[in-house]
């Protein structure tokens, strides 16, 4: 079979050996128990690519129909105002413009996230404003028309009489400002305290060094390539309204439009084709999908709406708009004795559903220590409405702020103490025989390599010669300096580690369908909804390794909701770990029944057959083989010749919940200053990162550093800006700083593998380290190279301006650290 | 995103294009390569009642020189200027191109188009008021040249009528000490700030200098720093304590990119390396 003459070549990973090697020798370990024929850990390229290159992907804009209406939503021009009336004659007389619709024509639908908890105030968000508009570019009504030119042109006729009002635009001023909803005190929408630890007070006061700072992020976008979208028809046979939308979550977004619009679920399907990226964007349910949905059935016409980047930017969700208050104990070696953390959100003015608006507190105070050991802790978190968009949860959720803090409370306790501030990470990270650990969060971190991937790290960089590169530009007038962030993230969280959220839909599971057909070809159906990711390559990596088949064989079916059993999509670098499980345990059961086949009919005992090759095999009976088509064929076309009470077809079900994963990495960088603009330019960057079983290293690679490229962005470049009146100031992308590849330097990359204990595959999840890591090891680096002028930066993104107005301070000691 | 309605008409020469012009009145608009004109359009902030591509005007791509100077025609695009060949006077054209935009708008984007947009940190801009070159204009009432340094009226406005085209921009001085050079957090953005100097130096002292700054005026803004310059030594010194003048002398505005104090910083580290990079050239 020529298909099998390229083989699968292991993980190409630059496992350590010598005092390093302890997770290298795991990982061959590992390798070694698949044996011969796997596909995991082979750089099998991304069967999307080719597709995605051609431009043949078919994303929801290519999704075409006949006599579609194109909508177009008029928006709030005022980030707070009373809407008066709303006049639609004008643009109801625009050619091509066929109906103009307003929350009273719908019947006012809402959506509303719960949470089950006290501290947390339910808000409703209008899909098209009422009587009062809460943020610039807020739904009011939604122009249907021929084509999207005329839409614009509707939307613009629309006559809208309002009554601006004083809008609140920042974490400061919201507690005494007007209420963003009516009676909502403090503009407070979550306000929790957790962890309390009676100690505290007492260890902060009596410790030899407390640390005490504040941070700060800026109010970020997530950007996809692919904007939000949707085509919604009726589909008259079944009474469904199915939706084709650009979203990592099919089932929450039909779970959201039953909702809102008061169906039963399936009277509805919805559908995602190719993706464009989401980067958290897309796992909420956005107001306008739920109005075109609900247009389409009323009209039993077609409509679609395709987001632009002005909306993306300005109406869509956003994200990371943080503030932490933050006090540490230290005693003198450096060792953490207890932290207390005042956390703010600014989450603009609507709890997104289902997640709702308290995803960014709780996962920062819960989550804040991360992978250093906090003897005693607090944390306050807390949910600040404001005029501004809702947000959702963009990649890494508060953990690029929290790893941030920490990484910078590492570097201040180790000035303070004049210690090595990487013998102070060390002395706090969790480390080699004290997994699994339990914090004092109540959370427990399976085995990772923390310590190595530090130690790795740093004598990667210091071979390389970065530290002698530094004070070569030091001394040549640039100022130069390396940065390093150590974490971990929970990856995959299962439904009991999300049911301690108290959210009124709690996500977690997932399953997995595996079909063979009488062609030996294989159809994995999930409930996980890749957007970029490479899913269909890995899944059916994982897929074809347990059948023996190649994975050019194996094809996912993913993003419909009449497809797959309710699953909960792709976000929180859930899906190798949870949909990935699943697919390999349905693959084991149809492994099974292909194995029971051979068995029969190579009359031999059941557990001596092996698939692998095309083939099943036989121990101890060389030449003994049956091909796997052929088993199939026998199980549809032949199943008169299989033993009385065998299944029908070849097919099963599997699923997976795992409690939670934790991945983990070090990332460093050498970065420059110029310093005549104070431009920060990334020189070099290394990842050392571990997220159990690679399953394909390209994949990982391509996630690693799309995410770090995101988390610079965060670092140096990205910002959203409100002007006081509560008016964007970044509407495009002239104003809104993506770094393009110019500004990105290469980024190398090494993998450690600990494998995951609680799935078969061992594989952690991995879509967001590399934001989450970057951020703080910039941040680092940019202090590094500015310690010759005594100036501190806690604040993302750090911009030319900042650095400049450091570097022409009168220098406190020249020549830096 | 979408532009309002507008109708379409092709010019075959210069003639048809500013009869087309005429005929459909002030709200009509030149389209060239569209790469300012289109966003603007999409945005809705640009609402031309109609648009005349002159895109397929022969005889309008060309950089040419003669005793007169270099003469760009209208149509060239700024890869052409990038790429073409050209006499030592005049080398501070291809060497800048480098910073307009992005390679494909590059391919797209026309040295008149630029010139006509007038954004205030526009390379071509800033190069045709250092270089004192001509604007070449023709309309119903026939031709004329503007010269560069009268023709930015500020954001977007120029001297250039609703009827009037441009179809050449003429250099005619040579400036064998000449650099451009600017700041933008991204590679092909539009620059915070801009500078674009020239310089005659004899028996290694600066005699003559010419200063022109974009991104701290609603126009390209002309600095005298002659004070800091004529008559001193051309050495580092002496172009630090220029761009320390420039800075002193402007009052650049504030945003999002860059507040008005960052502003004057940016222009004294741009002058100095503009000069710098303008003696070594
Ligand atoms: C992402 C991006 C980055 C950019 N960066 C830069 C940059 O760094 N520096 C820079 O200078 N530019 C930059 N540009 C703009 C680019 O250089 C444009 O090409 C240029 O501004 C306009 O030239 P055009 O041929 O595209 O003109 P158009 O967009 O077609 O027209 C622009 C205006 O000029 C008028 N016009 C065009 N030609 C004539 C003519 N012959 N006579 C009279 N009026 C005319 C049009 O009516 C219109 O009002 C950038 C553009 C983009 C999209």
């Amino acid at each position: 079979m020529t298909r099998f003459a390229v083989k699968a070549t292991l993980r190409a990973t630059n496992a350590p050996t010598g005092p390093l090697g302890r997770t290298g020798a795991r990982m061959a370990r590992e390798a070694k128990l698949d044996g011969h024929g796997t596909w995991i850990g082979a750089s099998v390229p991304r069967k999307e690519d080719g597709r995605m290159l051609r431009g043949s992907g078919r994303f929801v804009d290519d999704v075409e129909r006949y006599g579609a209406l194109h909508a177009a939503f008029v928006r709030s021009p005022y980030g707070s105002a009373t809407v008066n009336s709303i006049d639609v004659a004008a643009a109801t007389g625009i050619p091509g413009v066929h109906h103009v619709l307003t929350a009273a024509d719908l019947d006012n639908p809402y959506l509303l996230a719960v949470l089950e908890r006290d501290e947390f105030v339910p808000t409703t968000m209008p899909l098209l404003a009422e009587s009062e508009v809460r943020h610039a570019a807020e739904p009011v009504a939604v122009v249907l028309a021929e084509d999207p030119y005329a839409a614009e042109d509707g939307a613009e006729a629309v006559e809208i009489d309002f009554t601006p009002r004083q809008a609140v635009t920042d974490l400061d001023t919201a507690p005494t400002g007007p209420n963003v909803h009516s009676g909502l005190a403090d503009n407070c929408l979550v306000d929790l305290t957790m962890f309390d630890d009676d100690r505290l007070d007492g260890v902060l006061a009596d410790a030899p060094l407390t640390v005490e700072a504040e941070f700060s992020s800026a109010r970020l976008a997530a950007l996809p390539m692919e904007g939000r979208g949707c085509l919604a028809e009726w589909d008259d046979r079944d009474g469904q309204v199915v939706l084709h939308a650009s979203t990592q979550v099919p089932h929450q977004l039909r779970s959201g439009i039953a909702q809102a619009l008061g169906l039963p679920e399936s009277t509805v399907r919805v559908i995602a084709p190719d993706v464009g990226g989401g980067f958290g964007l897309k796992c909420v349910v956005g107001r306008e999908e739920v109005v075109i949905a609900a247009a389409a059935a009323r009209l039993r016409r077609p409509v679609k709406w395709v987001e632009d980047r002005q909306e993306n930017l300005t109406a869509s969700f956003h994200g990371h708009e943080q503030h932490y208050a933050v006090r540490a104990a230290f005693d003198t070696t450096g060792r953490l004795l207890g932290l207390a953390a005042d956390i703010r959100c600014d989450v603009g003015a609507y709890s997104a559903f289902p997640f709702t608006c308290a995803v960014e507190p709780l996962m920062a105070a819960t989550e804040l220590p991360g992978a250093y050991k906090v003897p005693a802790y607090r944390a306050r978190g807390r949910a600040i409405a404001t005029n501004k968009p809702p947000t959702a949860p963009y990649r890494g959720v508060s953990r690029p702020q929290i790893v941030l803090v920490m990484e910078r409370l590492m570097e201040k306790a180790a000035a303070a103490l004049d210690l090595d501030p990487l013998e102070v990470r060390r002395r706090n990270l969790i480390s080699e025989g004290e997994f699994p650990y339990t914090g004092a969060s109540g959370i427990t971190y399976d085995e990772g390599s923390y310590r190595e991937s530090l130690d790795l790290a740093e004598k990667t960089v210091t071979e390389a010669g970065w530290y002698s590169e530094r004070d070569e530009l030091r001394a040549a007038g640039i100022p130069a300096g390396i940065g390093f962030s150590c974490f971990s993230e929970r990856t995959a969280y299962g439904t009991p580690i999300m049911a301690q959220r108290r959210m009124g839909m709690t996500p977690g599971y997932d399953t997995a369908h595996v079909r063979m057909d009488p062609t030996g070809e294989v159809i994995v159906t999930t409930g996980t909804c890749g957007h970029g990711q490479g899913h269909e390559t890995t899944f059916a990596q994982i897929v074809a390794t347990r059948l023996g088949v190649h994975p050019d064989q194996v094809r996912l079916r993913q993003g419909d909701t009449d497809l797959a059993a309710y699953g909960w999509g792709t976000f929180g670098s859930r899906s190798i770990v949870i949909g990935g499980t699943s697919a390999r345990r349905a693959a084991d059961d149809v492994a099974a029944q292909l194995r029971r086949i051979a068995a029969h009919l190579l009359e031999v005992d059941e557990s001596d057959v092996r698939l692998m090759h095309g083939a099943a095999t036989v121990r101890g009976v060389p030449g003994a083989s049956l091909e796997i088509a052929e088993l199939a064929r026998t199980a549809y076309f032949r199943a008169h010749t299989l033993p009385e009470g065998s299944e029908h077809g070849l097919e099963a079900r599997g699923s997976a919940d795992p409690p939670g994963t934790f991945s983990n990495a070090c990332h460093t960088v050498l970065v420059t200053a110029d310093p005549g603009t104070g431009a920060v330019r990334v020189r070099r960057y290394l990842v050392v990162e571990d997220c159990g079983v690679v399953i394909n290293p390209l994949v990982v690679d391509g996630q690693v550093r799309g995410g770090v490229t995101q988390g610079i962005a965060a670092a140096l470049y990205e910002r959203i800006r409100y002007d006081g009146d509560g008016q964007p100031n970044s509407a495009t992308l002239m104003d809104y700083l993506a770094p393009t590849a110019s500004e990105i330097c290469p980024i190398q990359i090494t993998h450690l593998e600990t494998p995951c204990p609680y799935t078969e595959d061992g594989a952690k999840g991995m879509g967001e380290g590399g934001t989450i890591g970057a951020p703080a090891a910039v941040l680092n680096a940019v202090n590094d190279a500015l310690a010759h002028t005594g100036v501190a930066m806690d604040h993302i993104p750090v911009r030319p301006e900042d650095v400049l107005s450091s570097l022409s301070r009168p220098l406190a000691t020249v020549g830096g650290t | 995103m979408k532009p309002a309605a507008f109708t379409y008409h092709r010019a075959h020469d210069v003639r048809e294009a500013v009869e087309l012009l005429t005929e459909l009145g002030d709200e009509a608009k030149i389209l060239a390569g569209g790469q300012s004109l289109a966003p603007m359009m999409n945005f809705r902030l640009a609402r031309p009642s109609a648009l005349v591509d002159i895109t397929r005007v022969p005889g309008l791509d060309y950089l040419r020189h003669d005793a007169d100077g270099l003469r760009i025609g209208a149509l060239t695009t700024h890869r052409a200027v990038e790429t073409a060949g050209v006499p030592d006077g005049f080398r501070v054209l291809p060497r800048a191109a480098r910073w307009v935009g992005h390679y494909p708008i590059r391919c797209r984007g026309t040295f008149g188009g630029s010139i006509a947009h007038g954004d205030p940190t526009s390379e071509w801009c800033l190069l045709a008021v250092l270089l004192e070159a001509g604007i070449v204009l023709r309309g119903p009432r026939g031709r004329r040249e503007v010269p560069a340094t009268e023709f930015f009226h500020g954001f977007f406005a120029t001297a250039a009528e609703p009827d009037e085209m441009i179809v050449e921009i003429r250099f005619p001085g040579a400036a064998p000490r000449a650099a451009l050079t600017e700041f933008a957090q991204r590679q092909g953005d539009f620059a915070v700030v801009a500078a674009a100097v020239s310089l005659t130096i004899e028996d290694g002292v600066c005699s003559a200098a010419r200063l022109v700054l974009g991104g701290v005026d609603p126009q390209p803004a002309v600095v005298d720093a002659d004070q800091a310059l004529v008559g001193r030594s051309a050495n580092e010194t002496t172009w630090r304590a220029a761009g320390e003048l420039a800075a002193e002398s402007i009052d650049p505005p504030s945003d999002g990119h860059g507040s008005g104090a960052y502003r004057k910083r940016l222009a004294a580290t741009l002058v100095s390396r503009a000069f710098t990079e303008a003696a070594t050239s």
